[in-house]
């Protein structure tokens, strides 16, 4: 690689220390991989050692030592564009002069609104992460067919966010009728055009049938999977385009702040969100509020506030969704916690590996900074607030809460040891609050709708909704919002549409690697943070996977702790070495070596492990497996006792011949 | 600023701000076994042996003695039935790394440890990090860093900074609490292979 190319991208971070991880990412992705020459140059230009550029280096599976050929890149799986490039691209709406005071905003919001003609044709496709790839090519049939038609003045073509029913997308809905089709392919575009569009015919055979009475449902919010959702937070997925601030702003965006900065002082914001009782939807389910107050009252004149949009949890898409789709919804949550908080930097910390969530969260800070939304003297307030983007490149643990802030400062994503909490010394040793994606998305409704109405949803402990992804062994795979209280059974069976290929239910897994499985038998619970802590079935960050009875549990956890043993950072023994021996046990067992004593071992090292470790992720790497010693006991002693697994899956052991 | 009172096994001190358990244990001449500690570097909280009952307002939790900082009430014990029972095993989880390390085997005599309770995966190495901790905040040099992540991280010897420093320093190899077996594995291939230690991180 050209040194003076690294200098350059060196440079374009201002040689900033902190700036490693970037700047090995950007390299990475021209070159392919990162020559140890090239690794030098780095640490003399950044000032930073030799050995912690190599820790860098090798700890991210993103990164490559060594040549590769036909490097399976995760970096841009197509044609990714750099933030500027991005902003260039997509800077459609010009403002003339920004916006300094509420009733500006309003103003805006109003002249925004009269321009717009709600009868006139609109094409909303869903365009989130990971179909982007595949339904931009509708969207191109779209723009090719309107040409044809000299439709392209009257009809408008509207790329969206997620709209969570994956199972059946790609989704086409034209307005104003809202003609929803789905599985649409760009074979079917120019029928759609001539059809829907032209001749205004609903084409039958691209209309949603409903699985259980054969009915046909034309418009989107009448297919049982919109209808029986509360869909607060992604409500607006299918009506707005993530690039559009005007958009955002048609749907009453920003009110929220503009509420909070004007009408509200900053402890009466914290006093509604504690009020709320809004619960961190990241994982803990500890209270927003409380842990606001902590970094508000802790000393010191620089805070900060960090969007943890790692989503790193196996199977979870459901932040991904809401990001994409609808970010300045979680922009205008951050900017009203920072104001609450009195911190003037914010940090958006999220996957390097999907371009259109990339794209989206550069847009959507540009266009708000243009707007006066961001920056300095915000809405004309007083107020200054800036936020900077950090991406993971690729290691679980870098989703904990201090490993993430260490990320933030350019170093090796290694959760901090001490017992100080980083609402109270976090990046840089300064108070840092941190909370999930979908945690920041509650505050701006919390802030228009009083905390009142907050609480007037869900349970006793549990505020809200909460969103799921599903996945696994369930018809309908795809994003839910649902109020907390809901029974998981209309989740799995209503939401989800019941268990594929006519077999039944065995369990259903929340939280990943570090979450808990409910057997079929509690499948009437209610969804709530306390109540399935209880079952030993953490929500985590909401990923639920469902589980058929052909699934094997012991295999199940044993793919666990296969994916910590990769995605931990290996520092502490408890989790490094337990794992590997719990591990061990497991593949042991799975191959008919399990013997007398096997479960007991595991129990022994599962309480050392999550008692003894020194993070969360460590602490919390045996729940899965504690929950099958629970619920799913009998099946792990078949294999071990009898050589035999239940579910006929694995292949070692009697009947696994599947 | 208001005393400091805590209880170690019993027995009362007054601390100073800032302390760590593992500090005001020694103050009192109550000893804990460490692995990954040395006075010199900073606390490093990875091995885990020097896990204790802290009792704090009334709750209990167990935490790691080298890192918790003293406060005011503490109660701490650091041997019960829980305490030994985790030693044992952080013990018999290293001890399939390294059987034959003199140190672990005090240990293991005293808490019970059986050496092979696990399958013996000998790298000798138990991750302590004193020798790559000993090396950046010591002596500066950086010359061993730890390379990859979860189950198959590893010590590294940086081959162009080894060649010129280690040859006559190897003051890291004293420390080590397996006899720096793998340390000097390392080493050796770092000079040798320069090449082949750099790509054995893939």
């Amino acid at each position: 690689m050209d040194k003076d190319r690294i200098d350059q991208i060196i440079d374009k971070y201002e040689g900033k220390a902190s700036s490693l991880i970037q700047v090995l990412m950007d390299i990475q992705e021209e070159n392919h991989w990162l020559p140890r020459e090239v690794l030098k140059k780095v640490s003399e230009k950044l000032g930073v050692s030799f050995r912690q550029v190599l820790r860098i280096a090798t700890m991210y599976k993103t990164f490559s030592l060594v040549p590769q050929e036909s490097h399976e890149t995760h970096l841009c799986a197509h044609g990714k564009m750099s933030p500027t490039d991005a902003i260039k691209k997509y800077k459609i709406e010009k403002l003339v002069e920004r916006i300094n005071s509420a009733s500006d905003l309003e103003e805006l919001r109003e002249g925004i609104l009269s321009k717009r003609d709600s009868q006139k044709p609109c094409i909303a496709i869903c365009n989130g992460n990971g179909c982007s790839h595949r339904n931009h090519g509708i969207i191109k049939a779209f723009e090719e067919e309107l040409r044809k038609h000299s439709l392209e003045a009257k009809v408008e073509i509207r790329a969206t966010g997620c709209h969570g029913f994956c199972e059946k997308g790609p989704f086409v809905v034209i307005y104003p009728e809202e003609i929803c089709y789905v599985e649409v392919t760009p074979e079917d575009v120019p029928e759609i055009m001539s059809q829907t569009l032209v001749e205004k015919k609903v084409i039958e055979r691209l209309v949603y049938t409903d699985p259980n009475t054969g009915e046909k449902i034309v418009r989107q919010s009448e297919i049982p999977y919109y209808k029986d959702q509360t869909l607060f937070l992604l409500g607006n997925n299918p009506k707005i385009n993530p690039k559009s601030i005007h958009d955002y702003l048609a749907f009453g965006g920003y009110s929220a702040l503009a509420k909070a900065l004007f009408e509200m002082t900053p402890e009466q914001v914290l006093e509604e969100i504690k009020k709320a009782n809004l619960r961190g939807r990241g994982g803990g389910g500890f209270p927003a509020g409380s842990k606001w107050e902590t970094t508000r009252n802790a000393p010191g004149e620089v805070k900060y506030v960090i969007v943890n949009g790692h989503e790193g949890e196996p199977g979870a898409f459901m932040d991904r969704a809401l990001l994409t789709g609808n970010p300045h919804s979680v922009l205008e949550g951050l900017i009203i916690g920072a104001y609450a908080i009195g911190s003037q930097q914010g940090f958006i910390y999220t996957r390097h590996d999907t371009p259109e969530l990339l794209e989206n969260i550069h847009l959507a800070l540009s266009q708000a900074e243009e707007y006066g939304l961001l920056g300095k003297n915000i809405l004309g307030s007083g107020f200054d607030f800036n936020v900077e983007v950090h991406l993971d490149i690729g290691i679980f643990v870098s989703g904990e809460s201090s490993a993430l802030m260490r990320s933030i400062e350019g170093k090796a994503p290694e959760p901090k040891p001490k017992y100080v909490r980083t609402s109270v010394s976090g990046i840089w040793d300064k108070p840092s609050n941190l909370n999930n994606v979908e945690t920041w998305a509650n505050v701006p409704l919390i802030i228009n709708k009083g905390s009142e109405w907050y609480r007037s949803i869900g349970t006793e402990g549990s505020k809200g909704t909460k969103l799921l992804s599903l996945f696994g062994n369930v018809c309908n795979t795809g994003v839910v919002e649902v109020p907390f209280g809901t029974p998981l059974k209309e989740i799995v069976f209503g939401l989800g549409g019941g268990i594929p290929n006519g077999k039944k239910l065995k369990a259903i897994h929340f939280g990943g690697a570090m979450g808990g499985s409910l057997p079929a038998r509690l499948i009437d619970s209610p969804l709530d943070f306390d109540g399935l802590a209880k079952l030993q079935a953490q929500i985590g960050a909401g990923a639920l996977m469902v589980l058929d009875e052909d699934t094997c549990m012991v295999e199940l956890n044993k793919s666990f702790l296969q994916f910590l043993t990769e995605e931990s950072c290996g520092k502490c023994v408890p989790c490094r070495e337990g794992v590997r021996q719990m591990l061990n046990i497991l593949t042991d067992i799975t191959e008919g070596r399990g013997k007398e004593g096997d479960i007991e071992l595991l129990e022994e090292i599962a309480e050392v492990v999550g008692e003894a470790a020194l993070c969360s992720l460590g602490r919390t790497s045996a729940d899965p497996l504690l929950s099958m010693l629970k619920y799913f006991r009998d099946e792990l002693e078949a294999h071990i006792k009898e050589k035999r697994c239940p579910a006929l899956s694995c292949k070692h052991l009697k009947g696994g011949v599947r | 600023m208001s005393n400091i009172l805590v209880k170690i096994d019993g027995r009362e001190l007054e601390a100073r701000e800032g302390m760590t358990i593992l500090e005001a244990a020694k103050e009192v001449g109550v000893a804990i076994p460490t692995l990954c500690h040395y006075e010199k570097l900073e606390a490093y909280g990875g091995c885990r042996l020097c896990t204790v009952e802290a009792e704090v307002r009334g709750r209990t939790k167990l935490v790691a003695a080298c890192l918790y900082p003293v406060e005011k009430d503490l109660v701490v014990i650091t041997r019960s039935e829980k305490v030994d029972k985790i030693r044992k095993m952080i013990l018999e989880l290293l001890l399939a790394h390294a059987p034959v390390a003199r140190e672990l085997q005090g240990l293991a005599q005293e808490y019970g440890a059986d050496k092979d309770r696990f399958r013996k995966e000998s790298s000798f190495c138990i991750h302590c990090g004193l020798c790559v901790r000993y090396c950046a905040e010591i002596k500066k040099k950086e010359a061993i860093g730890f390379v990859d992540r979860g189950t198959t991280r590893e010590i590294s010897f940086i081959p162009e900074i080894a060649s010129q420093e280690c040859v006559n320093c190897k003051e890291c190899f004293p420390l080590c609490p397996t006899e720096a077996l793998q340390a000097a594995f390392v080493l050796t291939q770092a000079l040798s292979f320069p090449a082949s230690s750099f790509e054995s991180s893939e």
